[in-house]
């Protein structure tokens, strides 16, 4: 056993403070096993007393090698993997291979499907929102907030369920708009949700939001300023929490955002209490915005109709020789991608979420990077943790709102 | 080629030996290993790219000239545009400058390409594996590392896999 | 038979050591907390208010591993994780039981490649394997009265006997290819 820590303290000597060495700090290892880390993370703390003086994560438990994996397939299943890298934004990923894809090949969206894109990468905000708000006050000793906010959470997961057959993984969004149609009770089940969802939340918000305790727990925690969220990259609530209104929805809008109409919540503080009124009032904007979309469905096909990617209906195959070619030669060998790479972002309930992909002349890619806004955003815990109790620690890790899948991918 | 990065691009060729290429109106610059560090540089103080995105690498293998480009992409808050940078690295033994002072956040990045490619970074302070055991050898995401799949069981092999997997018996 | 039924009525019940000794460890095992990926999600969907898991004695989720009986391995074992699950499973005392729930825990899902294990029976010995990806929390719940069946119904601890069986097929592989 002390050999291990010796060899631990030896490859870290460059990290951690000299006091370390002698012994007047602790190093403690808060293991990839912990009720708070939200995932497989591990922090080597030092520790004066209670008093975190350095914070070292340590990511990586989780690297499941799906980029390499993705190049070894063609475009089309490649895309399963993606639900699985961010797995609380599933139909967000999706969406952002999606759109990188279409922008490599070119390749048009029908009106309908960019609707009811916006409309499900929505609700999945929302259920992101309120999984991270149960799990960070269960953090912070507030249990009951978590069976609440679980409760919504399971009426959007049988919406999705409607939809596309699964709860979590739902590979719904494809290039060129969707799998198919939405069934008919899909319009009535979201109308239903919309209503009863603002009462909901303004009961959860009356158990944390002027709450003592909660304030006290949170209020001058783990602070940060905008130049430094500029300078480390970091984007999303941690970045609106600060003052900054960066939205990649409103800044380089994709998927027809630009004809939503809502606001960008902000605070000023930068600790954890402001990321927490920040990401509640997102959920009320994204309410806004499931409204606007679901008032103006349009009709139309939901897929486009450009055969050399997307597959025909398989209503089609029985009586057209050419859709059972297409659709042999797309689910065998896959489209082909020209040579170049493009990069495209969306705004997650984490942050700026994108897919760089590179093609090259063949079906399967060249190279796919997922920029995860995980990984920005927890290079900043030393900065946040400094100088702050352990229990604090516990969350400011709740308030970056972390999620090994895609920081590890 | 949006309107706003025209400017930071014209002086970078004016001043560094760069390559703008377009594609699906994205802009890319292909600048050289020594010139990448002042061509940051530049962006960041002179045309306000303040924020990196991210910076991964590619690889070509088998084309061993260039085998890596690594791409940086650069973000400005006040203008709202995008501008990636391209270095092109040779195949044995790549090595370029750190962004670490330019960009804070290029710590992580830079390890990770190091963990996954094997590109060195001249100067980084802490270079060590980041997503993979500290023990692994090989850099997982070059083209000529194997994918290390398992093969499938199906009914006619299924009992011979069998014996082999490595079972945990207790 | 008699005596119990004469006595059923006082509330008296009469039943054999093993019987009971089972009743108590079924009716009040306790997960560790081993959620990894997605699948903690729905094993966290399973514990709240909709698909109650304390209806079957797990109320609570125990983050220590001395404290707990069951672990439910949720998600996928990377390579660096494998010696701390593996650890972590030594830690845990007996009688203790492990559920692989979902793919890449069972055989390692959507995901072949170099980064993962291929199922976590390679480094514990699983009891229960529940598919999905990620299976819905009834499923995990399914998989869960199946383990409480199972530990009902040996002779034993309850352990896993994998291994015995694996060496006993093993055996009958090899007498078979001298015999043939």
């Amino acid at each position: 056993m002390t050999e291990q820590n010796e060899i631990l303290l030896d490859e870290l000597k460059h990290l951690v403070s000299e006091r370390a060495l002698t012994g007047e700090t602790m190093l403690l290892n808060m293991g990839p096993q912990h009720p708070s880390t939200h995932g497989v993370l591990r922090l080597l703390l030092e520790l004066d007393g209670e008093i975190v003086v350095n914070c070292i994560p340590d990511i990586g438990f989780l690297h499941t090698g799906i980029e390499k994996n993705m190049e070894a397939k063609t475009y089309q299943k490649a895309e399963v993997m993606t639900d699985r890298m961010d797995y609380l934004n599933t139909v967000g990923n999706n969406l952002v291979y999606c759109l990188a894809v279409e922008k490599l090949v070119d390749l048009d969206v029908p009106p309908r499907a960019q609707t009811i894109r916006v409309l499900l990468t929505e609700l999945t905000r929302i259920a992101s929102h309120l999984l991270w708000m149960g799990t960070s006050a269960l953090d912070l000793a507030a249990m009951s907030v978590f069976l609440y906010a679980m409760r919504e959470r399971e009426m959007i997961l049988d919406i999705l369920e409607m939809v596309s057959g699964a709860r979590m993984m739902t590979t719904y969004i494809r290039p060129g708009g969707l799998w198919r149609d939405v069934p008919v009770e899909f319009e009535e089940a979201v109308a239903n949700f919309i209503n009863i969802l603002p009462g909901r939340l303004d009961e959860y918000e009356s158990l944390l939001t002027t709450n003592a305790l909660f304030l006290e727990r949170t209020e001058g925690i783990g602070v940060i300023t905008t130049q430094q969220c500029i300078q480390w990259g970091i984007t999303g609530p941690v970045l609106r929490a600060t003052g900054l209104p960066y939205d990649l929805r409103k800044a380089r809008p994709y998927s027809g955002y630009e004809q939503y109409d809502f606001d960008i919540p902000t605070a000023t503080g930068g600790d954890i209490y402001s990321r927490y009124r920040v990401r509640v009032a997102e959920v009320r904007q994204s309410l806004r915005i499931v409204r606007q979309a679901l008032d103006r469905l349009p009709y139309g096909p939901v897929r486009s109709n450009n055969r050399k990617f997307v597959p025909p209906p398989r209503s089609e195959l029985s009586t057209s020789m050419e859709a059972v070619i297409q659709h042999f030669k797309l689910w065998t060998e896959g489209f082909p991608a020209p040579k170049g790479s493009v990069y495209a972002a969306i705004e997650s309930p984490r942050g700026e979420l994108g897919f760089l992909i590179e093609g090259n002349g063949g079906s399967r890619p060249q190279r796919v990077f997922y920029r995860g806004p995980t990984f920005a955003n927890l290079q900043i815990m030393p900065l946040l943790s400094k100088g702050h109790f352990v229990a604090d620690l516990v969350g400011i890790i709740g308030s970056i709102d972390i999620v090994l899948g895609d920081c590890d991918r | 080629m949006d309107a706003k990065l025209q400017p930071a691009v014209d002086a970078l060729t004016g001043r560094l030996n760069v390559e703008p290429v377009e594609f699906r109106d994205q802009v890319s610059l292909l600048v050289q290993p020594d010139q990448i560090v002042s061509a940051a540089q530049i962006l960041r103080d002179e045309f306000q790219f303040d924020m990196l995105t991210f910076l991964t690498a590619v690889d070509y293998w088998p084309e061993l000239a260039p085998r890596f480009h690594i791409v940086y992409m650069l973000y400005s808050v006040p203008h709202n545009a995008n501008l990636s940078l391209r270095v092109p690295l040779e195949g044995n033994a790549p090595h370029l400058p750190t962004l670490e002072g330019v960009y804070p956040n290029a710590n992580w990045y830079e390890r990770e390409v190091w963990d996954m490619f094997g590109v060195r970074f001249d100067g980084h302070s802490d270079l060590r594996r980041i997503l993979m055991p500290a023990d692994w050898q090989g850099h997982p995401l070059r083209k000529d590392y194997p994918l290390g799949y398992e093969e499938v069981q199906f009914t006619f092999n299924a009992e011979e896999i069998d014996l082999r997997k490595p079972y945990a018996r207790e | 038979m008699g005596i119990e039924q004469k006595l059923g009525n006082l509330g008296i019940s009469t039943l054999t050591l093993d019987q009971a000794v089972k009743w108590a460890r079924t009716n009040s095992m306790w997960p560790m907390l081993f959620g990894l990926a997605c699948c903690a999600i729905e094993m966290m969907s399973a514990q709240a208010s909709n698909f109650d898991m304390s209806r079957f004695g797990m109320e609570l989720m125990r983050a220590s591993p001395r404290q707990s009986d069951l672990m439910i391995v949720a998600g996928r074992v990377s390579r660096k994780m494998a010696p701390v699950l593996r650890r972590l499973y030594d830690q845990m005392p007996d009688p203790k039981w492990v559920i692989a729930m979902g793919d890449c825990a069972s055989c390692s899902g959507v995901f072949n490649n170099y980064a993962l294990a291929q199922g976590v029976d390679e480094i514990v010995p699983v009891d229960v394997y529940v598919a999905g990806c990620p299976p819905r929390p009834e499923a995990l719940i399914h998989g869960i009265i199946t383990l409480h069946e199972k530990v009902r119904s040996r002779d034993q601890t309850g352990r896993s006997d994998h291994g015995k069986e694996l060496a006993e097929r093993e055996q009958q592989m090899i007498t078979g290819a001298r015999g043939a």
